[in-house]
């Protein structure tokens, strides 16, 4: 059972709203010389700090276990030798300095990674285990309780009373113990997917621990729309397979040889909500087989796809994927292939598309868009520990890429990359990211390691652009010592990210030409009880003037409505918020409102597509307004 | 409206279902295996990693693949002179990027560690370890006395071998005790398995093509 029910949770906030002025806005965020990004002063606590539409109102260390004493801002990565697409490769390269030597000190081993959420929690993920802060009010967050079961990444989901983890590393070991282990194939070793009991925030309970061949990179809970008994789970291995003598059924290597090998497949786990003690792996599908010949390797082979192309992985495994239940589909980042998936039935997914990028390196993930008519992937050049933001990095490689969804397939639109360079000396690719719920638009929220935090609007899939940025300067000036924003997740009005060295960050979006202060605020009255960036559902935004507000600016913007109207519409939004439901004078103000919808509506007719659908979106806002006054 | 209310008190009911007492402050807590009860941890042996801590096997392991990877870098040095085939350039010069690439994160996780960390010629000095997949002396002269078709078999037939020699060294080290224990190494096993993996693909394809052209 889920604890609590509807997943999206609609609550009517007061809309206290300003009349703002909206202009068209030149291109900003674009790259530029000028862009305060390039060149801020390296530090661990006091690294300058850009930002642009977005404000930070909290940041927090991270606690006491959860860091190297002697080396609290973790270790350095080697400097950079490679490659810089377009040059000659058989041009020698001057030789990079060598970094100072330094104590290895604990580097990825606390590295903090993803991030779930729960009411008014938030769960960081961590390699050595997770942490929870009690966001009740976002400027303060409180530390609720860190919980020490190191394995890595340490991905985490969040459904009801029940926390997910992943574990890949041969170090995780069932009992959650830090001492590792040390035999090559030991009952002790844990590597999959545990479950906690989060009914008791400061004592988590372990529950269950479902072991797979590979271990679990990363997970995905899914549902299945009208089944409330059952959650699933798509757990990713993307590690080496482990010997039989450890884990039964366990065997690798190539599908040829050994039919029966554990690359080629996710793990699909069953977990019965009313015993989730009990879960267990169902299946474990060959979503990557030629539905022709049935061999299991059907897809990206590894390797590059003509001259000045990316090297792309072989696809034997899916890095991460993200399901929309609701439309019965999933987007999965699969190596050398992003694909597309029926998943009505949870337990048997069908692939229904897949394509390839001469620019990616690596499928990482996926984000859908609100009603899932596009999904966005993301190329984790370099593997996330490598700088690929650099003025020579190519502005298509280590990006994203966005698709829409036509028919059930995928078709490419454009790309959007960090539009600042950074430093050699930052880890910058694209990473996870998720939708901001403002109406009527496509924009998100994504999370750049040591590139930052990037907000960009990409309704238009050929021609996404910057809304917002926050940015520190790299950790260290000489050395490159991973860290930066791994994940970066809107949840319930705020922003909030996790820094693999420096700890949490919470930021909230300010108004520009580019965003509204009523579109910010519609997207902040939408309210969810839980939220996990790979499980996405469709939102439903409530009648407030606020929404409504939000299509009037959007229309504002593109000249797409006439001013008349804007006069008219306005003063109506005004005087709702001015009455209460059912009181003297409600009734009138409701029809008036309905009155412009039906206005909005006629003025739609003639208008071009794009208009037409946020006029009609605006005339059902008006509408719902004035139902909310009945 | 009545919608409203109605989700309003779920997310009331949600707000019941967990409880985070305050007042004694945050306490470090480390959960037992499935069914046991969680206890509380003082901060230093929470961040006590001493047992995974870099091993015997790890640092082997490391500078074994340097000599390992520095040699595939003399057979790609090869190509300019004795192929024809463009193909074959580009696939030296993407073999070459890779191995270089890795060359750099072996050496610095070795400085990092305090370990010797041997530079991409130390293999041609007398006594280094001939690695998995390594060519012995005489192949190596067999590859660099070749020209043409016979070279680029030859090149791929070795270069297919050495980059299973890389995998084989993986397996190993994780069928050593405590090996790969620490977070950087292990993902470093994971992203050299794929990378050679899907290197050797296509060298096994183009081997192939190869063998269909000049049957």
């Amino acid at each position: 059972m889920r604890c609590c029910g509807a997943r999206w949770v609609l609550v009517a906030l007061a809309a206290a709203t300003l009349v703002l002025m909206v202009r068209l806005g030149a291109q900003e965020g674009r790259p530029t010389a000028e862009d305060p990004r390039v060149s801020l002063k390296a530090g661990f606590r006091d690294a300058g700090v850009a930002a642009r539409n977005l404000e930070l109102v909290a940041t927090l260390p991270k606690p006491e276990g959860f860091f190297d004493p002697s080396a609290p801002a973790g270790s350095v990565v080697p400097p950079e030798r490679l490659p810089r697409p377009g040059a000659d490769p058989n041009e020698p390269e001057p030789a990079p300095p060598v970094p100072q030597p330094q104590p290895a000190g604990g580097g990825l081993n606390f590295g903090n990674s993803d991030l779930a959420f729960g009411d008014q929690y938030v769960f960081v993920g961590n390699f050595h285990g997770f942490t929870i802060y009690d966001v009740e009010n976002p400027r303060r967050p409180r530390l609720v309780a860190s919980v020490v079961c190191p394995g890595g990444q340490g991905d985490v989901s969040v459904s009801g009373n029940l926390l997910f983890m992943s574990v890949e590393q041969t170090r995780g070991r069932v009992d959650c113990g830090t001492q590792g282990v040390r035999g090559p194939v030991s009952a002790e070793r844990f590597r999959g997917v545990r479950i906690f009991d989060i009914r008791d925030l400061n004592r988590p309970r372990q529950i269950a621990a479902v072991q797979t061949c590979r271990g679990s990179h990363t997970h995905t809970l899914v549902t299945k729309p009208g089944d409330t008994e059952n959650l699933y789970v798509y757990a990713s291995g993307t590690a080496a397979v482990r010997s039989e003598k450890e884990l039964e059924g366990c065997s690798g290597g190539d599908p040829r040889q050994n039919p029966d090998t554990a690359l080629f497949s996710i793990d699909v786990i069953q977990v019965p909500l009313a015993s989730p003690q009990t879960a267990t792996i169902v299946n474990r599908p060959r979503i990557f087989a030629d539905p022709a010949t049935g061999n299991i390797a059907g897809l990206w082979r590894g390797g590059g796809h003509g001259p000045g192309t990316q090297s792309s992985r072989a696809t034997t495994q899916c890095h991460d994927i993200t399901v929309f239940p609701e439309i019965g589909l999933a987007a999965g980042a699969c190596a050398g292939n992003g694909i597309l998936l029926d998943i009505s039935d949870p337990a048997n997914p069908v692939r229904l598309d897949q394509v390839v990028d001469p620019g990616f390196a690596y499928w990482h993930s996926a984000t859908f868009n609100q009603d899932g008519t596009k999904v966005l992937f993301t190329d984790e050049w370099g593997g996330g520990t490598r700088p690929r933001c650099r003025a020579t990095d190519p502005p298509t490689w280590g990006a994203n890429a966005i698709f829409e969804i036509i028919d059930r397939r995928l078709r490419l639109g454009g790309y959007y990359k960090l539009p600042a360079v950074q430093t050699a000396q930052e880890n910058c690719v694209a990473h996870n990211g998720s939708i901001i719920p403002v109406p009527g638009r496509d924009i998100m929220v994504q999370g750049w390691y040591q590139g930052g935090i990037s907000v960009f609007d990409f309704t238009d899939p050929t021609a996404p652009f910057e809304i917002a940025y926050f940015d520190r300067g790299p950790i260290d000036p000489t050395n490159l010592i991973t860290g930066g924003h791994w994940s970066v997740y809107w949840y319930n009005g705020h922003i909030y990210g996790t820094e693999i060295a420096r700890g949490v960050d919470v930021l909230r979006l300010t108004p520009s030409e580019h965003l509204s202060q009523h579109e910010i605020d519609a997207a902040m009255q939408v309210r969810t009880a839980d939220f996990n960036a790979q499980q996405q559902s469709k939102v439903v935004w409530p009648g407030t003037s606020a929404v409504a507000r939000a299509y009037v600016d959007q229309l504002v913007r593109t000249n797409g409505i006439q001013e008349d109207r804007v006069r008219a519409i306005r003063p109506a939004l005004d005087r709702a918020d001015r009455v209460r439901a059912r009181e003297r004078g409600a009734a009138a103000v409701a029809a008036g409102l309905q009155a412009l919808a039906k206005q909005v509506t006629a003025d739609a007719e003639p208008a071009p597509l794009r208009e037409a659908t946020r006029l009609w979106s605006l005339a059902a806002a008006l509408e719902n307004r004035a139902a909310s006054l009945r | 409206m009545h919608r409203i209310v109605a989700l309003l008190m779920v997310v009331v009911a949600a707000a019941s279902c967990r409880s985070a007492a305050g007042g004694s402050g945050p306490a470090i807590v480390q959960p037992g295996a499935p069914g046991e009860p969680a206890r509380v941890i003082a901060a230093d042996r929470a961040a006590d990693l001493s047992g995974v801590t870099h091993s015997a096997a790890d640092v082997r392991f490391m500078q074994g693949m340097i000599h390992h990877h520095a040699q595939a870098l003399d057979m790609v040095g090869l190509l300019d002179t004795r192929t024809a085939s463009e193909a074959m350039r580009a696939l030296g010069r993407r073999i070459e990027l890779s191995q270089r690439d890795e060359i750099a994160f072996m050496r610095q996780w070795l400085q990092a560690r305090g370990e010797d960390a041997p530079d991409e010629h130390a293999h041609h000095l007398p006594g280094a370890p001939l690695m998995p997949g390594m060519l012995s002396p005489q192949e190596m002269d067999r590859l660099a006395a070749a020209t043409g078709v016979e070279f680029d078999r030859l090149f791929l037939d070795f270069m297919i071998g050495h980059h299973d020699g890389a995998i084989a060294m993986v397996d190993d080290l994780l069928a050593s005790p405590g090996a790969a224990q620490e977070s950087e190494i292990f993902a470093f096993t994971s992203d050299v398995v794929a990378d050679q993996r899907a290197e050797m693909e296509r060298m096994a394809a183009m081997l192939a093509m190869l063998e269909e052209l000049h049957k």
